[in-house]
């Protein structure tokens, strides 16, 4: 339970601020904003309103690309995928909400290049909790944290739009699953 | 064989075989996985690796191959390898019984079967008889059930209808024979459908059609009055003269859809039609063509619906 | 040899007798009930307590699949499987490959069952040469070489006029004529009951109007001919109904039923299980109480087993490729028994369909346990459960609807002529 951490969370609206403010300069006209679902979308809303760059915003649920296919099936509700931009030769940035083995990282490239071949692509995301499974780097982080293995971290949203971190027992989350 | 063999003791869909006894929520899910597919196959590669290194065997012990062609496309985009086997003409005529058949290509390790059969239950069987990480799916049976064809409608529908509460179907032509309108029937009442009529003579209706709550009508304009969906069936060759039906052209006069039949209907209502179409028998061509038919969507559709009910069975595997 | 068979509950349906006493019996024969007979030394003394003792079985129906099937079954093993079913006298219906159409053949299957020395085999004769429905058989020739009666078996009914004379013909000769009634137009094709389920499944359909328009026809030739006929396997309410007015007014029927049928109906068939595949199909809830009430108040006079022994690759296949048909000489007694436990009706009336009834329909002196009569007994144990499976069964075919069912009542000793030829 979160509660009983001696440290408590960031504040998720705070590490939006940061991140905002890391990638408004760092990135050229014409840059492609893609969310993964779920939370990863949450912050890519955010960034892409901050941002007020013209290319509309992308999503992309991965389901069809993960590496735990086999063993779990598909999960949950697949949401549909929508890039409504060229993707090709056009600067990228990939938006998570926690960063943690890559393997999502992964699937989302993967997915990414069969929509065509993107020019730079960069990878944002709220939380750095380190863990990586995969040679993968953020290039955007809000904030770094450190947490153990069995625990997950994830963001949640208000029906206000207000963000804010959790984090749980790993267990308790499979269980649920 | 007293239990329903496509859900497994957990609930979870093994197999596919019919639509009768899918839970609402399964159905559902299949039709949200299939949007997703939607915008897969619109895309530069229409292609995703879920099923990769998984072997999909099309066992057609009937011919069809606009059906296997689709089932093969959905199969191929999901990155699985496809074999296509025409057993009418190989073994079965050789004495291999089905089951013998299946036992062989288990061994050549299948992970899922695509079955066409002239025989009603002939995937139930061989659902019966599979290991339990090989998945069957339904592709027709006899005048049993195409549960991938009535998916493809329902998904059809709720594309250009969005809400299945409130909405009236009607579906005509050969019920008796038709797998495709009994998956229909099962799937429009799960879903909530207020109105699913039926519309055909005497001679090509089963006998105890309401019970699986329908409405039953045999005058095709008093049951087109208001609908919104209208599905026209196909009908064989072989039943058009008989003791079924004296000609093609009298079934066309009373059930054949003209534009002054559809005009009763809502002025939005689509028209659909599971193909291949005789066309100036079930169907005048300027409404295949029409404003309202949706008929090619519904193929375009039939794959991404495909796509979704693999995946979806293919990762049911422990 | 001499055996008592001491401390049981005797039941005599031809008496209607439901009592505890002792039975003697002496060389063939029943000596005595209740008293020994003087000077009576029993080589072998049974101790019944706690059993039934009652007449043998007399089935109206079982197939020993000989001659020309012998793949499917053996007069081995279904003789066997007829004695450890408490079955002691059986009909066997024409339908063998070829049918028993000829004199030769069914001479062949008395001396091949009488070798045998178990259970007693009365084969029912063609009407029709070669089933095909134009013309008769030798009957005379039949009846002398054993045929008890003259059926087209499940074979299509001859046209009416063939018909007529088939009846017109046995009557001269005084044999009875056993039909099951079905058009053949009708049912072409079909081959489930045409109600919801079939509608559900797609399966194509045999309706009741296949049943109740062939006995319509039959019970006008009847009239017409005043033949003897015996209805088989009735198994719709309306073709019960029928025959329950044929009765009222005098006509001389008389008809059975499959012990499947008393229990199970369409919806049994649940996802294609073709051990439900049977002949006549499997009807409605509402045909099936019809067929309960019928045997209540008499119209249907006698319960048989449909006794059909198939392999797995006959069964092992899509519902309407299927062949039709399922094991029954060992299931006979307990679904009889299951029959009087769901409503209550008297195991005297039960063993009456069973064993009277049928033997009366036979002409045989056989279902009956006073003195003097042939000592053809069966003595079970009413309460023994067991599980039906094929390890169970002695029958060559163990396809039945009720596989994996726990059933209530065990044949213990069978007795043949004096002779224990079960236990």
């Amino acid at each position: 339970m979160a509660a009983n951490r001696k440290s408590p969370l960031p504040d998720a609206e705070q590490l939006m601020t940061a991140l905002i403010k890391q990638i408004k300069g760092n990135i050229k006209p014409g840059t492609g904003i893609i969310g993964i679902f779920t939370g990863g979308v949450w912050v890519a809303e955010r960034l892409h309103a901050a941002l007020g760059t013209e290319v509309p915003l992308g999503t992309i649920d991965i389901a069809f690309y993960r590496d735990d296919y086999v063993r779990r099936g598909l999960q949950g509700n697949v949401k549909p995928s929508d890039i409504p931009f060229d993707v090709n030769d056009r600067d990228i940035i990939l938006v998570d909400d926690v960063l943690y083995t890559g393997r999502t990282i992964r699937a989302a490239l993967n997915e990414l290049f069969d929509y065509g071949r993107p020019g730079c692509v960069m990878l944002a995301a709220l939380v750095d909790r380190g863990g990586r499974q995969l040679p993968v780097a953020p290039q955007f982080v809000g904030a770094e944290l450190k947490v153990s293995d069995d625990e997950l971290v994830s963001l949640e949203r208000e029906p206000d739009g207000a963000m804010q971190l959790s984090i749980k027992p790993r267990a308790e989350v499979i269980g649920k699953k | 064989m007293n239990r329903d063999p496509q859900i497994d003791s957990n609930g979870k869909l093994v197999h596919l075989l019919s639509i009768e006894g899918i839970p609402r929520d399964i159905l559902i899910s299949i039709l949200d996985t299939a949007r997703s597919f939607v915008s897969v196959t619109e895309r530069e590669i229409k292609k995703v690796p879920l099923l990769r290194g998984k072997s999909v065997f099309n066992l057609f012990f009937e011919p069809s191959t606009r059906t296997r062609t689709t089932f093969e496309i959905a199969a191929k985009r999901l990155s699985a390898d496809v074999i296509n086997l025409n057993v009418g003409s190989s073994s079965q005529s050789k004495g291999e019984t089905l089951l013998d058949t299946v036992a062989n290509l288990s061994a050549m390790h299948a992970d899922m079967f695509v079955v066409r059969h002239s025989q009603s239950g002939a995937a139930n069987l061989i659902a019966s008889n599979v290991a339990p990480n090989i998945h069957v799916i339904n592709a027709g049976d006899g005048s049993h059930a195409h549960p991938t064809q009535a998916l493809l409608d329902i998904f059809t529908i709720r594309h250009y209808k969005k809400e299945f509460a409130g909405l009236r179907v009607a579906i005509v032509g050969d019920i008796l024979h038709s797998r495709v309108a009994r998956s229909q029937i099962h799937a429009l009442t799960t879903l909530g459908v207020s109105e699913v009529r039926v519309i055909a003579p005497a001679t090509l209706l089963p006998s105890h059609l309401s019970q699986l709550g329908v409405q039953v009508f045999r005058n095709m304009t008093e049951g087109l009055r208001d609908v919104d969906v209208v599905i026209m069936l196909r009908l064989q060759n072989e039943r058009m003269n008989g003791d079924l039906l004296p000609s093609a052209q009298e079934y066309f006069k009373n059930y054949g859809l003209t534009p002054e039949k559809l005009a009763v209907a809502d002025p939005d209502a689509i028209v659909m039609h599971p193909g291949p179409m005789n066309r100036g028998v079930e169907i005048d061509s300027s409404v295949a063509d029409g404003r309202q038919s949706v008929i090619l969507p519904q193929v375009t559709f039939g794959i991404a619906v495909r796509m979704a009910v693999m995946s979806i069975l293919a990762g049911q595997s422990q | 040899m001499n055996i008592h068979i001491k401390g049981g509950r005797l039941l005599d349906p031809a008496n209607g007798l439901d009592v505890a006493k002792d039975v003697y019996v002496c060389g063939a024969d029943v000596a005595s009930i209740g008293e020994a007979p003087a000077g009576f030394n029993a080589d072998r003394t049974i101790d019944a307590s706690g059993l039934i003792v009652c007449p043998g079985l007399v089935d109206l129906a079982a197939r020993l699949r000989e001659p020309g099937q012998e793949y499917r079954a053996t007069l081995d093993s279904e003789t066997v499987a007829a004695v450890a079913g408490g079955i002691t006298s059986l009909a066997c219906p024409p339908d063998t490959e070829p049918p028993l159409d000829e004199p030769g053949l069914v001479e062949m299957l008395k001396y091949r069952a009488r070798s045998r020395n178990l259970v007693q085999v009365y084969p029912v004769g063609a009407l029709t040469q070669a089933f095909e429905g134009r013309k008769l058989t030798e009957m005379s020739e039949l009846g002398e070489a054993g045929c008890v009666a003259f059926s087209q078996g499940d074979a299509p009914l001859p046209d009416a006029r063939v018909l007529l004379r088939a009846m017109q013909y046995a009557a001269t000769i005084g044999y009875p004529v056993w039909l099951r009634p079905q058009d053949p137009n009708l049912a072409a094709g079909g081959v489930a009951h045409d109600g919801e389920v079939a509608t559900r499944l797609g399966l194509p359909t045999i309706p009741a109007v296949a049943e109740t328009a062939a006995v319509s026809t039959i019970l006008l030739l009847v009239r017409e001919t005043g033949a003897r006929v015996h209805l088989c396997r009735l198994s719709s309410a309306d073709a019960i109904d029928m025959v329950r007015q044929a009765k009222s007014i005098g006509l001389d029927v008389s008809c059975d039923v499959s012990v499947n049928h008393v229990h199970l109906c369409d919806l049994d068939i649940a996802y294609f299980d073709s051990n439900c595949h049977l002949i006549p199909p499997l009807r409605g809830q509402r045909d099936r109480d019809a067929i309960r009430a019928g045997l209540l108040d008499g119209t249907i006079d006698a319960i048989c087993s449909d006794h059909t022994p198939l392999d797995d690759d006959d069964k092992q296949l899509p519902f309407a490729e299927a062949e039709p048909g399922a094991t029954g000489l060992e299931l006979l007694l307990p679904l009889a028994l299951k029959w009087v436990n769901e409503t209550g009706v008297s195991l005297v009336d039960a063993l009456a369909c069973l064993t009277t009834a049928p033997a009366r329909l036979l002409g045989l002196s056989v279902g009956r346990l006073d003195a003097g009569a042939r000592a053809d007994m069966c003595i079970f144990d009413p309460a023994m459960r067991w599980r039906v499976d094929s390890s169970q069964l002695r029958s060559q075919g163990y396809n039945t609807p009720f596989t994996g069912h726990e059933l209530e009542g065990k044949v213990l000793y069978t007795i043949v002529g004096g002779q224990i030829v079960y236990e």
